[in-house]
């Protein structure tokens, strides 16, 4: 495939050239006035820019993982000792309970997707915000509200106790009375609500704001893999909505869907909990692998290896994800036929999973890294993984996951695929794109410290973890009997958790450090080649001075000396270039919202409606209102607005 | 190299931990049919695991470390072997396809062996699961002769058991890693499983699926012994409890009947018949109390009778009031109950 270099001008040609003659600076000035966002302390609620409420969710959600981290710290202390006091079952189960539900749908979704795609996706395809900026800022607000709420509820007291997962009839109102399981349901409706609004932004900036010449073939990998996600996303989340509004109901104004003794079913809700549960862990791990493919590439100073098997490697995962939802079921006792369909899909999903490793050990071979901070963590990442990807293989068999399912050897299985599939990469994107976000480098040397401790420490803890599931250990004990046996593997694990605490503090110090004293970063310093290292590190608040236009999938490496770029935008509003989704040719021009405090106070007005539903089912109706003026002033149009998109209907002139 | 001999004092301290110790609550220490021949899968998926792993962090390892063919500084978006590669890649992913479609079969094979319900003359027992405790049935076709008892299963070696169960409650897991793998009990379905213990012994087993607040302490022991003992334990357990002859225990029997006990307890040939929490008729004979918990001894069952919370927190219960002469006859009723 030969880009023509000839193409992109020519599908430019309809783009009215108007400020060709402008100099860069002013017309710097002009975008600046244009798409900064307002500043202070009341502007701060009213920025709408991809990059501010990329950064807070990036922060916020790291933020949520130190919580759910210091959770994992109070039950490896717990567990240290066989039959140990520290923490009595009560706190143990809410503390298992928040932890898991911290690190799922406040950490790990938030962060892999939400944050990494929101704040690189639209500067990844060249665009000057990303689609739908309100909506944006309104899906962050209610994340944020949601994750408050779970622990201001868990610091009263009143946190879940009924796992991550929260199954019935241990979640119902007759095994769990008061309010606890509410928090954890309603939690999750904050964050699904976040995350499909995000997934749809994602879609249509991917779709429809590419860059020109961008065409499918041409997406970098990272974009791919938001995008699959994003897709993943609306499949699976309406599956968890259900399920946990069913469980709400069931609670709230006694429907009996799932009590078997009013002809409810148990086993329901896991289905229905399932076909998203395990879609999520894809949902995680697949912009891990974004990441991965981008760090590889630049590190590799080459075009990934097998770019369509990657692409293909991920499209194919998402699909088959969505058909092996039963493996954490089989100890329920289904029918062996249909047991074997969902051992034979679990072990499909490794068939794109080892296709990725072996191109990305082909993109390697014979061109020798360079090994900064991004690539230890990537090669971490493979360590792991591939362990964890093994020990998943064994899992998806149905004898086999009969012994282990539920023990502390699934517990390290998924730690192994969770935390190399998406917390090694995380890092590794936190060490590659940390120039870009604040223009000063991170500390190479505290980095490796930072990785040899995480890794070490990873090890550490859940290695042996894998034996004590052999050895009978079953998960979400909070004690376990001396003559066990279990003790000083457990003594490890938790001497492990120490190494990745003394890691993680490493890494904030590195951080504080390093974004006031670390080396200038300059716009490109890892030499990368895909669009946001094309402008300067922090970008400004238009993203890019002049729309690039993209030859190749590297669209740095691969530009022509004189690359065109797009002009004829207006400059004195939030213009932006609609280009079409197949080769990513200029379509329309189109305006974007400026900032506003209507997706703020919309946010707040959902999240009374959705805590007051916790409380009582006429918070739903009531509370409707004030999400509906909320919602109404924030679509209301401006008069200049209003004005200007008068001005382009046929009508209008006429009348002049 | 690193990541070779990382791997290596992997495999070994994993083989280390799982071997040497024989456990009787352990997924590599079978002792029963099916467990053997999970037992047997595991070990063949452990080393193509192994194998698989090892090869690919070599390649890997040589990639990273392997002399650059150009400099760093020169982006070249392909490199000259890029059709080795590509046949390297395809090979790779056919033998992946091939050993992943080996253990698909063996996985089902194992599967069919172990699942397959065509045990011969059967024992059939029946395990109802309770926060925090189990409900064991030996059924029979004439009422009088079912046994009830909780926390410990006698079953005869050698001898297909078919276990029907399920859940009074919430959703359970029955669980003897010797033995078989798990089952979950749940609500509204009954399942039936079927396993076979090959070997004398007695093997612990516990609660697998997240239950509440006592999840960690619902165990229960499952003893396997010969024929002849097992139907000599069964008949001894179809016997209703006899009246106490001395008068301690007199006065502790009548204490029992006449206080809260009764309200969840049965101890059979009393008035005694409440089956919400364990049936006593032959506590004494059991070796543990609180579902596997404590040893069955006076102390441990004093402790629990005046107040079980400080043993087991949030368990169904309540702390009892009374003075130590009646506790001492109580304890002195209760142990008759053999």
């Amino acid at each position: 495939m030969t880009p023509d270099p000839n193409i992109s001008e020519e599908r430019l040609t309809h783009v009215e050239v108007e400020h060709a003659t402008d100099d860069d600076a002013t017309l710097h000035q002009r975008l600046d006035k244009t798409w900064s966002d307002p500043s202070g302390f009341i502007g701060w609620f009213k920025q709408v820019n991809h990059r501010s409420i990329g950064k807070r969710y990036i922060v916020t959600a790291f933020i949520f993982f130190l919580l759910g981290g210091s959770l994992a710290a109070l039950m490896r202390i717990q567990l240290a000792r066989p039959e140990n006091n520290f923490l009595g079952p009560d706190k143990y189960n809410q503390i298992f309970t928040m932890h898991g539900s911290t690190m799922m749908f406040l950490f790990a979704v938030p962060m892999m997707f939400e944050a990494l795609s929101v704040y690189l996706v639209p500067l990844m395809v060249g665009s000057r915000n990303i689609a739908f900026p309100r909506l944006n800022a309104y899906s962050y607000y209610l994340y944020l509200c949601g994750g408050i709420m779970l622990f201001v509820a868990f610091f009263l007291n009143i946190g879940p106790d009924t796992g991550w997962f929260s199954y019935v009839p241990l979640s119902g109102p007759d095994f769990s009375p008061g309010k606890r399981v509410d928090f954890w349901a309603q939690m999750i409706t904050f964050t699904e609500v976040s995350a499909l609004a995000v997934a749809v932004e994602i879609i249509v900036t991917v779709f429809k704001m590419r860059a020109p010449g961008m065409s499918l073939n041409r997406i970098p990998l990272f974009v791919w893999a938001s995008l699959v996600t994003a897709f993943m996303v609306i499949f699976a989340m309406p599956s968890i909505m259900l399920s946990s509004t069913m469980l709400i109901m069931d609670r709230l104004v006694s429907t009996q869907f799932f009590n078997p003794a009013e002809g409810g079913d148990a086993l329901l809700y896991q289905h229905l909990f399932w076909f998203f549960g395990h879609p999520e862990v894809y949902i995680i791990f697949i912009p891990g692998l974004g990441v991965v493919s981008s760090v590889i590439a630049a590190f590799s100073r080459r075009h990934v290896f097998g770019y369509l098997a990657l692409v293909l490697s991920l499209v194919t995962t998402a699909f088959v994800g969505f058909g092996l939802w039963v493996h954490h079921m089989f100890a329920t006792g289904l029918p062996q036929l249909g047991e074997s369909f969902f051992t034979a899909a679990s072990l499909m999903i490794a068939i794109p999973t080892a296709t990725q490793i072996y191109c990305w050990i082909a993109t390697m071979w014979g061109r020798r890294p360079v090994l900064m901070t991004p690539m230890y963590w990537v090669l971490g990442f493979f360590f792991i993984l591939i362990m964890g990807g093994l020990t998943g293989i064994m899992l998806a068999s149905v004898p086999l996951d009969l012994q282990v399912h539920d023990t502390f050897f699934v517990v390290a299985h998924f730690h192994y695929v969770l935390i190399g599939g998406a917390v090694f990469p995380l890092f590794a994107a936190l060490y590659f794109w940390f120039p870009k976000i604040t223009g000063r480098m991170l500390s190479e040397a505290a980095g490796k410290w930072n990785f040899w401790l995480f890794f070490f420490g990873f090890n550490m803890t859940f290695f042996p973890m894998h034996i004590l599931g052999l050895r009978g250990m079953p998960r979400r004990v909070y004690a376990y009997p001396p003559e066990m046996g279990w003790t000083a593997m457990n003594v490890i694990a938790s001497l492990g958790a120490v190494l990745m605490t003394v890691s993680v503090l490493i890494f904030l110090a590195n951080v504080f450090w390093s974004m006031r004293r670390g080396a200038i970063a300059g716009d490109n310093p890892w030499g990368a080649g895909t669009l946001e290292w094309g402008t300067s590190s922090p970008p400004p608040s238009y993203n890019f001075l002049h729309i690039p236009t993209v030859n190749g999938r590297e669209a740095l490496w691969d530009a022509a000396p004189n690359q065109a770029i797009v002009t004829g935008l207006r400059t004195d509003v939030r213009e932006v270039l609609v280009t079409n989704y197949l080769d990513a040719a200029p379509d329309h021009r189109t305006e974007f919202p400026d900032a506003s405090i209507w997706p703020f106070l919309a946010a707040l007005a959902t999240t009374a409606l959705f805590i007051g539903s916790i409380f009582t089912p006429w918070a739903v109706p009531i509370g409707a209102i004030p999400v509906a003026i909320t919602m109404t002033g924030w679509f209301w149009p401006g008069k200049e607005e209003s004005r200007r998109r008068k001005a382009t209907e046929k009508w209008a002139e006429e009348e002049a | 190299m690193k990541g070779r001999f990382i791997s290596a004092c992997g495999v070994s301290v994993f083989l280390a931990g799982c071997s040497g110790l024989q456990s009787s609550q352990s997924v590599v220490n079978p002792e029963g049919l099916q467990a053997a021949r999970i037992d047997h899968l595991f070990w063949l998926m452990f080393w193509v695991c192994t194998i698989a792993f090892v090869i690919t962090i070599a390649a890997l390892s040589r990639a990273v470390l392997r002399k650059r063919e150009t400099p760093v500084e020169n982006f070249r978006p392909v490199d000259r072997a890029e059709a080795t590669k590509t046949r390297v890649v395809a090979v790779a992913i056919a033998i992946t396809v091939l050993s992943l479609f080996g253990l698909l079969v063996s996985s089902i094979l194992t599967g069919k062996a172990i699942a397959s319900l065509h045990p011969q003359n059967p024992l059939t027992i029946e395990v109802v699961g309770h926060q925090w405790w189990w409900e064991i049935r030996y059924p029979n076709s004439d009422a009088s002769k079912t046994v009830i008892t909780a926390n410990e299963i006698h079953v005869p070696v050698g001898t297909p058991v078919v276990m029907n169960s399920t859940s009074r409650d919430v959703i359970h897991s029955f669980w003897a890693p010797n033995i078989h793998g798990k089952r979950d009990l749940i609500p509204g379905y009954q399942t039936a499983l079927w396993f076979q213990a090959d070997k004398e012994g007695t093997y612990r087993g516990q609660c697998a699926e997240f239950c509440g607040h006592q999840h960690a302490h619902m165990a229960f022991f499952l003893v396997a012994e010969t024929p002849e003992k097992f139907n000599a334990w069964l008949q001894q357990q179809r016997t209703s409890a006899k009246d106490p002859q001395d008068a301690a225990a007199q006065k502790g029997q009548q204490f029992f009947l006449s206080h809260t006990c009764v309200m969840c307890h049965t101890v059979r040939g009393t008035i005694a018949g409440s089956n919400v929490g364990p049936d006593l008729t032959h506590l004494a004979s059991r070796q543990t109390i609180a579902a596997g918990t404590l040893p069955n001894n006076p102390g441990n069952l004093g402790g629990w009778i005046i107040n079980s919370q400080s043993i087991k927190p949030g368990n169904r219960m309540p702390p009892n009031q009374m003075n130590s002469d009646d506790l001492q006859s109580l304890l002195t009723y209760l142990e008759t109950l053999k």
